[in-house]
């Protein structure tokens, strides 16, 4: 029987498992997961709501433990210290090694570390694992132990440990790089608005400035930082590293498996060995695909690998293809989707225009980017209105322009019912920017399913 | 536990001071359990009413007043109230006994049926005075703590969903049908016809189970006219208006819009939502158990009617004979749709049970052809009817149904027990044009959804495979989708046609689009 191994039980290697049985029920395959981190799988990106005691860690598992057996799925928890290609043998820390005839690589990612003086102290780590979930527990659990945190980094895991920090009250001083949040991928006005409601939020939001060096009591945990710009020194007994995340591949060192930041693979998730794969986190492409990253930490593309990989081994061999880019995530108070390519004043080339909508008391606001020769649409981004992801997807392929996409907004709006509605004043400020006379369209289920006469 | 005192578990001060100003409301009224004379009943009773009142809405300005708007369900479970702790197993006992007394003892709560009511029910005479004119009841002192506690939870609901237009419009709708429908429009009709039954014109059948008995239907007939208009809207009610409101809104018109029970849970439930069981053996009971209730309020009501209507065709149209002929001919139209016009879209124990129970109500119709006169059904109509109200009337409702609450969540009685709610899931379910629209691929899994689902739906089941939510269960809260972080969830009223979906490979895989949109519209 043919030997499936997937390393690393997130989303990426769980899909691949699930695709596999799912295309393999009459194929004999053995189908096993081996991960060091957690028995079994869970949503990686709501361990932020575990110390938010919106859940608790169970309510993590999309799936019920016992469906693992019942879909002749074996879950293994141990840790791989070394993979043998040659031999196609895993050694495992505590338990006997495993041989496989197929391996897929799914180790996911590990928190950036620059090298910062004192960042392998006590009290100072990132958010990616359930293990850091647990230490976040241990030296922020309240705000007797944790006086006041720090955050190093302005993206989205930073964000939510601010959050997360706060709803126990605990003071949060925000060290972010950039002049404004996350302004490497937002425009500009999506990102003031950003920075305003992380003030609202009572969070110390320091911009522009990087952290000099984390400082140790005498017990090894981490008493202070500093700012690399001024000196500043900021009393502290929790950093959060949130700079980003990279790779966590370390264990391949020496295999013979072709790395550069991560597992280098083609477009078939293959590695430059036989029956070798790497999907999710982990995975570098040897070439970006379109606008994409070679190595792409998102949720959504973990799970598109992992969908693509299963075809592959099962016999029809097909290429990881992602289609319009897409994304989100919660910024506070306000979510946040982004459909195609919007880029920020530093990244975008000279075609791509923005029109930009900000609602004027509440935190709402969108950009819209087009071709400014051709009008097409290129992509959106949406912060406090909700959109229609097979809508934008559709335009997207349609090479429809930003003409239409304005006129068609109602179709596209995803708010619930009785929701106040802003096309009509998107669409007034749009006409006066660009000279148009554009009329909003009334929603037409017709078109939001496709939906032939 | 770490968190001991502290933020987000811990109450602040202002909540501690609200909590103690709400419970010596209710303090007031235990006292008066004990027959405590309060000299001025109307002033005592007036005050711990506003006591209860004000306490619920000081807290809730301790605990939202100082958040931004969006969803704050920090703590939830660490609060001993709301994750099973300590105070939720005191409070579940408390309510529970509470329901058992007022079930079963109301004469410890005060009520003398020959002479002056005493004890708590004596303290609420003034106000039952002041609306119909009679003494109060047991009932009257129910009636009157369970609008409050709709109102009073309602501000509270409203204020922490106050980002959110579709749950406070809901609330209001709730809060004004239990205070007018249930409230006040039946003491007002009571003192202007005296001959009415009690009338609650948003409780229909069969969740009103004794709406079509003997003394009832005499005591519409009697009234005139309005009782006569009265009966008509009763039966009309569950075969015409229901079917076209469930249609075009899915059932949450009525579960989360109208009704009482669903009001009470929505509002002062509200904290214990995420308490619903989600596995797979929770739903396999819910279905066998609320659709057996189902088949008993069927059978109970037909043998109820049945019971005192006449042979004699020349004296009223509608005979013992002619009732049951037209009963079977419905149940039979409504079966055959089913396993006709449906089958592809129902499960193998869906058919199974269907069959089963519609071959059990065939047979028990059939015994009126073959044996005597009052033991149709086996057993004696009025053993039949008064099971029905022990079992499912008081202790299924109210004793699990509310009194669990703080322990399976906030609707146990409308998950496993409300007959309405499984007639109205069975048209949702089939018929109708309301869905949960999972928005393409964009749902992480997080379970926000799945947890805070009251009907124990395991929401992130489907949402997780882009496939919209069309189950009978779901009551339209609408909590599911203002819980998403990202946006995966709305409920909407839309074409039938593509309304269940779920693709293999989720958006995001290039997949061929227009096959997609060609196999998607042959559905």
């Amino acid at each position: 029987m043919e030997s499936i191994v997937i390393i690393g039980n997130g989303i990426a290697g769980v899909t691949a498992a699930r695709h596999i049985r799912k295309l393999a029920k009459a194929q004999a395959k053995k189908i096993t997961i081996v991960s060091s981190e957690t028995e079994y799988f869970f949503s990686r990106t709501a361990l932020m709501y575990v110390y938010l005691g919106h859940m608790k860690f169970d309510h993590l598992k999309p799936y019920e433990n016992s469906f693992w057996e019942k879909n002749k799925i074996n879950l293994i928890k141990d840790h791989v210290t070394k993979v043998d290609p040659k031999k196609k043998k895993l050694l495992l820390e505590k338990g006997d090694d495993i041989d496989y005839d197929t391996l897929i690589l799914a180790t996911g990612s590990k928190p950036n570390m620059f090298g910062w003086p004192g960042q392998e102290l006590k009290g100072v780590q990132g958010l990616v694992s359930k293990q850091d979930l647990d230490n976040l527990e241990l030296y922020a659990p309240n705000n007797n132990t944790c006086k006041r945190a720090v955050i190093v980094g302005g993206g989205l895991i930073g964000i939510e440990l601010c959050e997360m920090l706060r709803s126990r009250e605990i003071p949060v001083t925000f060290l972010v790089r950039e002049d404004s949040f996350w302004n490497g991928v937002l425009p500009s006005g999506d990102s003031a608005m950003i920075n305003e409601h992380i003030q609202e939020h009572h969070i110390d939001l320091r911009l522009g400035v990087n952290l000099g060096e984390i400082l140790e009591d005498k017990n090894g945990q981490v008493r202070a930082v500093t700012i690399k710009e001024t000196g500043e020194e900021i009393p502290c007994n929790f950093v959060g590293l949130t700079a980003g995340v990279t790779p966590n591949i370390d264990f391949l060192k020496g295999s013979g498996i072709d790395m550069g930041k991560g597992v280098k693979v083609n477009r078939y998730l293959e590695t430059n060995i036989a029956n070798v794969y790497a999907i999710g986190d982990c995975a570098e492409q040897h070439k970006p695909i379109g606008h994409r990253r070679p190595v792409e930490a998102v949720w959504y593309t973990g799970r598109m690998m992992g969908e693509t990989v299963a075809q592959t081994i099962c016999g029809n061999k097909t290429k990881y293809n992602p289609g319009h880019w897409f994304n989100s995530a919660k910024f506070l108070d306000i979510e946040y989707q982004t459909y195609g390519w919007v880029f920020n004043e530093r990244h975008k080339n000279e075609e791509e225009q923005h029109f930009h909508w900000r609602h004027n008391n509440e935190k709402i606001c969108m950009t819209i980017a087009c071709d400014k020769e051709t009008r097409q649409f290129l992509g959106i981004n949406s912060l406090g209105i909700r959109l229609r992801h097979e809508l934008f997807d559709l335009w997207l392929t349609e090479n429809r322009t930003i003409d239409y996409v304005i006129a068609h907004l109602k179709d596209a709006n995803f708010d619930p019912e009785f929701y106040g509605h802003y096309e009509s004043d998107i669409i007034e400020k749009y006409n006066m920017e660009f000279g148009t006379d554009i009329r909003p369209k009334k929603k037409s289920w017709k078109r939001i399913l496709q939906l032939r006469s | 536990m770490a968190l001991t005192g502290q933020p987000p578990k811990a109450l602040n001060t202002p909540q501690k001071l609200a909590t103690l100003l709400g419970m010596s409301g209710l303090g007031v009224l235990v006292l008066s359990l004990f027959n405590i004379e309060f000299p001025n009943k109307a002033f005592w009773l007036t005050l711990a009413l506003l006591a209860i009142v004000a306490g619920v809405v000081w807290f809730t300005i301790a605990q939202y007043g100082n958040t931004s708007k969006g969803i704050k369900n920090d703590g939830v479970w660490f609060k001993s109230i709301s994750s099973r702790g300590l105070w939720g197993w005191v409070a579940g006992i408390v309510l529970t006994g509470f329901y058992i007394v007022l079930y079963f003892y109301p004469e410890y709560l005060g009520l003398v049926k020959e002479g002056e009511n005493t004890g708590i029910i004596a303290l609420f005479d003034p106000l039952s005075k002041f609306l119909s004119g009679n003494p109060a009841s047991q009932w009257f002192v129910y009636g009157t703590l369970y609008t409050i506690a709709i109102l009073a939870f309602g501000i509270k609901f409203i204020w922490k969903y106050r980002h959110n237009n579709y749950e406070i419009i809901r609330t209001v709708s709730v809060m004004f049908f239990q205070t007018a429908f249930a409230f006040i429009i039946p003491e007002i009709m009571a003192r202007l016809n005296g001959d009415l039954p009690y009338y609650d014109l948003k409780n229909i059948w069969p969740l009103n189970y004794y709406n079509f008995e003997r003394y009832r239907v005499n005591g519409f007939i009697d009234a005139g006219d309005i009782g006569l208009a009265l009966l008509i809207f009763g039966v009309l009610s569950i075969f015409v208006i229901t079917p076209i409101l469930t249609y075009k809104f899915g059932k949450r018109w009525y579960c989360s819009w109208v009704c009482g029970c669903g009001g009470l849970a929505e509002t002062a439930g509200d904290s214990f939502r995420q308490l619903s069981d989600k596995s797979m053996i929770a739903w396999k009971i819910e279905r066998w158990v609320v659709h057996s209730v189902v088949v008993f309020v069927t059978v109970m009501t037909i043998a109820v009617v049945h019971s005192y209507l006449g042979n004699d065709t020349s004296k009223y149209w509608l005979t013992k004979t002619t009732f049951l002929i037209g009963s079977a001919v419905i149940l039979t139209a409504v079966f055959a749709w089913a396993m006709i016009y449906k089958r592809d879209q129902l499960q193998k124990d869906a058919k199974y049970g269907a069959i089963g129970y519609f071959v059990i109500l065939m047979a028990m119709i059939g015994f009126h052809f073959f044996s005597g006169d009052q033991n149709i059904f086996i057993f004696k109509t009025a053993t039949l009817r008064q099971w029905y109200g022990v079992l499912i009337g008081s202790i299924f409702s109210g004793v699990i149904g509310t009194g669990f609450y703080p322990i399976f969540g906030n609707r146990v009685w409308c998950r496993f027990g409300c007959p309405m709610a499984a007639i109205l899931g069975f048209q949702q379910r089939l018929f109708s044009k309301f869905r949960i629209t999972t928005n393409g691929g964009q749902c992480i899994s997080c379970g926000n959804c799945s947890t805070y689902c009251e009907m124990g739906i395991d929401v992130r089941a489907y949402a997780q495979k882009g496939e919209n939510i069309v189950r009978s269960s779901c009551v339209g809260c609408g909590i599911c989708s203002a819980v998403c972080p990202r946006g995966v969830l709305k409920l909407e009223n839309g074409p039938t046609q593509g309304r269940i979906e779920s693709r293999q490979v989720l958006l995001g895989n290039d997949v061929d689009l227009m096959e997609l949109v060609h196999n998607h519209n042959k559905k």
